[in-house]
């Protein structure tokens, strides 16, 4: 059985990376009916797409995207998002959170912390509902969060939307298993063995575009719970969190009213990169207000529906 | 070596070489997986502040002594609660000479299918042993089973030993032990280390409490530990996920087989055949996006075109044509049962997926059943129970195309199916097929 063909060197990790990722991509789309994927203009979503435009190539990407926009995200972002999904000829789907209010299906929350975040929920599993999605690709990663961090890439949600994360399928090897029972559908990860500055370095090797905030640029910003929000109609500032101006960076790209910056002078990609491999402190820790509420506030919302 | 010249000091945007190394952790419950795990992070400044902050108030709030390193891969609330590993958590963490993928799998016997499933990608096991208690049944399981799966190397940690009086001899009593039990299994890689995950001893840093041992310290092994080969060496074979059809005007005949290189190389020119059929034809080309490459090898995803119009589909396989699988309708397997619902009987009808190809199976018969302790077959067995492992003989609806698994994981591995319940309920790794 043995052939003399010579061994080639073992893949870099970032292109083995990438192989898993376009495995798990290629998997969902032969084996489910109506896949989508989740872009919502951030560096994940964006390298997610990437994957899925080498995964079909010549052809187009067999499947729509997206996004659950809350009203409230970042105008930069929400360009980015449209420009893309036209030049890969993708159709884009919008889901939004206002809609789900306006028809009272959702009830908006009030005062100066009031956020849609947990909102998104209802306005997703009322699109999956709609649009018969029975897989959705997300972009999320296991060294994000603790949750995620015991997440299988093929999870399941049931009609409720609900993960169980005490009865999850095994899962072996590269053998996905995309059966589903009724009313069930997956949430498929393909970067989940990739960590942050997998995705940077990843977008640096690709030359891929991201959206502008993500480098250092001025903005008029506000202090709260000792992190920096920007300032904007979305979100009522109380008494002391007066606004001033900073140079600022955004290391996600989520809703604006729980979306913070790092002060920061990086305007390139390597200039980012060098301060995210110097910091110690997460991704979520440092800029996210979502994920402060509990030790577990992720598992809980994650049981809930959300991404 | 020092801390220092472990923290990722390489350019972080420049070209980064560095190989993979994945790792799962096995041995039985409360020998210290998930604290060893935490130490290895912590002691290689690999937790973040906030990280640190978050498991430092949970340690304070239920009253622990010390700041519990565990609860940094322990993330859900009933695992906490319970102080248990319950699910597979997966951590990331690099030095400057390689990354690391680690599942840290939980110990108890009701979680084993979540043993399985994160040692089942591993290259290495890294076996935990409560100096206090040897090796155990649950020891012995895990061992046994990641054998089973294809791991070579073996990375005994004989843990707690602060608790034994750092004593030379309970080491050397456990190593030995288990380094028989293993080259009875046919691994020969085992690498014994005494270590405290609790104090840190020998996991990162030197320890001076144990200078009787030799050293290097677990993290430098882990560094400098031979991947397992991948099985490249191997005749060529590519599974079919994907025909890829664009229908443009740009490439209006363009018709590529799109799939991941499950083991071999193919190369631009070679002679294939397409499986089951067994049809030959010729690769004219290996399209990876914007490359058009003259090879491929395991574990690229790449888009392969062929000389000739061949019913080609997912679940077909792209092979050397000097070399094939075995086109099988009858398999012979080492199973491990994974259903809480129902046992594995004769006569039992289940879906199999093997590479890309989805068919049903018929048990034929359940022929021994494993004893873990004795590493016996217990040949009068009939049926396998939860997180039991047998060797089975399956009739299939449709033919496969198999190789030993011991010789090609990815041509030799499948999953079964519960039709009733769609869960995932048995891994098998073929012995044979015909």
């Amino acid at each position: 059985m043995t052939t003399t063909a010579t061994r080639p060197a073992a893949l870099d990790t970032l292109s083995w990376l990438e192989a898993e990722g376009i495995h798990i991509i290629r998997e969902v789309a032969a084996e489910l009916e109506r896949p989508c994927l989740l872009f919502s203009g951030g560096k994940d979503s964006i390298v997610m797409l990437r994957l899925a435009e080498k995964a079909f190539w010549p052809a187009r990407i067999p499947f729509p995207v997206m996004h659950v926009d809350t009203g409230h995200n970042f105008a930069e972002a929400i360009e980015f998002r449209d420009r893309r999904a036209a030049e890969l000829e993708v159709d884009l789907i919008v889901a939004s959170v206002q809609e789900s209010i306006d028809q009272g299906r959702v009830v908006e929350e009030v005062g100066p912390r009031a956020s849609r975040n947990r909102l998104q929920t209802v306005t997703l599993l009322d699109a999956i509902a709609e649009h018969n999605f029975d897989a959705l690709f997300g972009g999320a990663r296991r060294d994000e969060e603790k949750a995620r961090a015991k997440e299988r890439i093929f999870s399941f949600r049931d009609a409720f939307g609900q993960w169980d994360p005490s009865n999850q399928r095994p899962e072996l090897w590269n053998l996905y298993n995309g059966k589903l029972t009724r009313g069930e559908h997956i949430r498929a990860f393909p970067l989940s063995n990739w960590t942050e500055l997998d995705v940077w370095q990843y977008i640096k090797r690709e030359g891929l575009e991201i959206p502008s905030i993500y480098f250092a640029h001025e903005r008029s910003m506000f202090e709260r719970d000792g992190m920096l929000f920007p300032v904007s109609d979305f979100v009522p500032r109380l008494p002391g969190e007066d606004p001033f101006e900073a140079r600022v960076r955004f290391r996600t790209v989520g809703d604006m009213t729980c979306t913070a910056g790092v002060l920061s002078e990086a305007e390139t990609l390597e200039s980012v990169v060098a301060e995210i491999a110097a910091t110690r402190i997460t991704e979520r820790g440092e800029t996210r207000a979502d994920d402060r509420f509990s030790e577990a506030a992720m598992e809980d919302r994650k049981r809930e529906g959300y991404f | 070596m020092t801390t220092e010249t472990l923290v990722d000091t390489a350019d972080p945007l420049g070209p980064d070489r560095r190989t993979l190394l994945r790792l799962a952790t096995a041995g039985s419950v409360d020998d210290g997986k998930s604290t060893l795990i935490g130490r290895l992070l912590f002691d290689s400044k690999q937790t973040f502040i906030d990280q640190m902050e978050a498991i430092e108030r949970t340690s304070r709030t239920r009253g622990e002594e010390d700041v519990n390193l565990a609860y940094l891969t322990d993330g859900l609330r009933s695992e906490r609660e319970q102080g248990i590993t319950i699910d597979v958590a997966y951590r990331y963490f690099s030095t400057p000479r390689r990354k690391f993928i680690l599942a840290d799998t939980p110990g108890h016997v009701q979680y084993t299918r979540n043993m399985v499933t994160g040692a089942s990608t591993a290259d290495a096991a890294l076996l935990l042993v409560d100096a206090r208690r040897g090796v155990l049944e649950q020891t012995r399981r895990h061992a046994y089973l990641s054998n089973l799966l294809g791991i070579r190397h073996f990375v005994l940690c004989v843990n707690k030993m602060d608790l034994v009086g750092w004593d030379q001899s309970v080491f050397e009593a456990i190593a030995e032990e288990l380094t028989r039990f293993s080259g009875r299994m046919g691994v020969s890689d085992v690498r014994a280390i005494p270590i405290s995950a609790k104090f840190g001893d020998w996991v990162v840093e030197p320890s001076e409490r144990m200078s009787w041992y030799g050293g290097p310290p677990l993290l430098e092994l882990l560094e400098t530990l031979e991947a397992s080969e991948p099985p490249q060496h191997h005749a060529s074979r590519l599974p079919v996920q994907y025909v890829v059809r664009p229908l443009r005007d740009d490439y209006h005949d363009y018709r590529g087989y799109a799939g991941t290189m499950a083991s071999g190389v193919l190369r631009v020119g070679d002679r294939v055949k397409v499986m089951p059929s067994g049809a030959e034809t010729s690769v004219v080309g290996i399209d990876a996006f914007d490359q058009q490459l003259a090879e491929a090898s395991p574990p690229m995803a790449v888009t392969v075109r062929l000389a000739d119009q061949l019913d080609v589909r997912r679940g077909s396989m792209i092979v050397s044509a000097e070399h094939p699988p075995i086109a099988a309708t009858s398999i012979d397997a080492h199973i491990c049962w994974m259903s809480e619902r129902v046992p594995l009987r004769a006569r039992d009808r289940l879906v199999i997926k093997h590479t890309t190809q989805t068919t049903r199976a018929m048990v034929e018969e359940v022929g021994a059943r494993l004893d873990v302790n004795t590493l016996d077959y217990d040949l009068t067995a009939s049926q396998l129970s939860l997180n039991e492992i047998g060797r089975v003989r399956l009739r299939l609806m449709a033919p496969l195309s198999v190789d030993p698994y011991d010789e090609a994981r990815e041509t030799g591995a499948f999953i079964l199916i519960d039709e009733a319940t769609s869960a995932t309920v048995g891994a098998g790794m073929i012995t044979s097929g015909e």
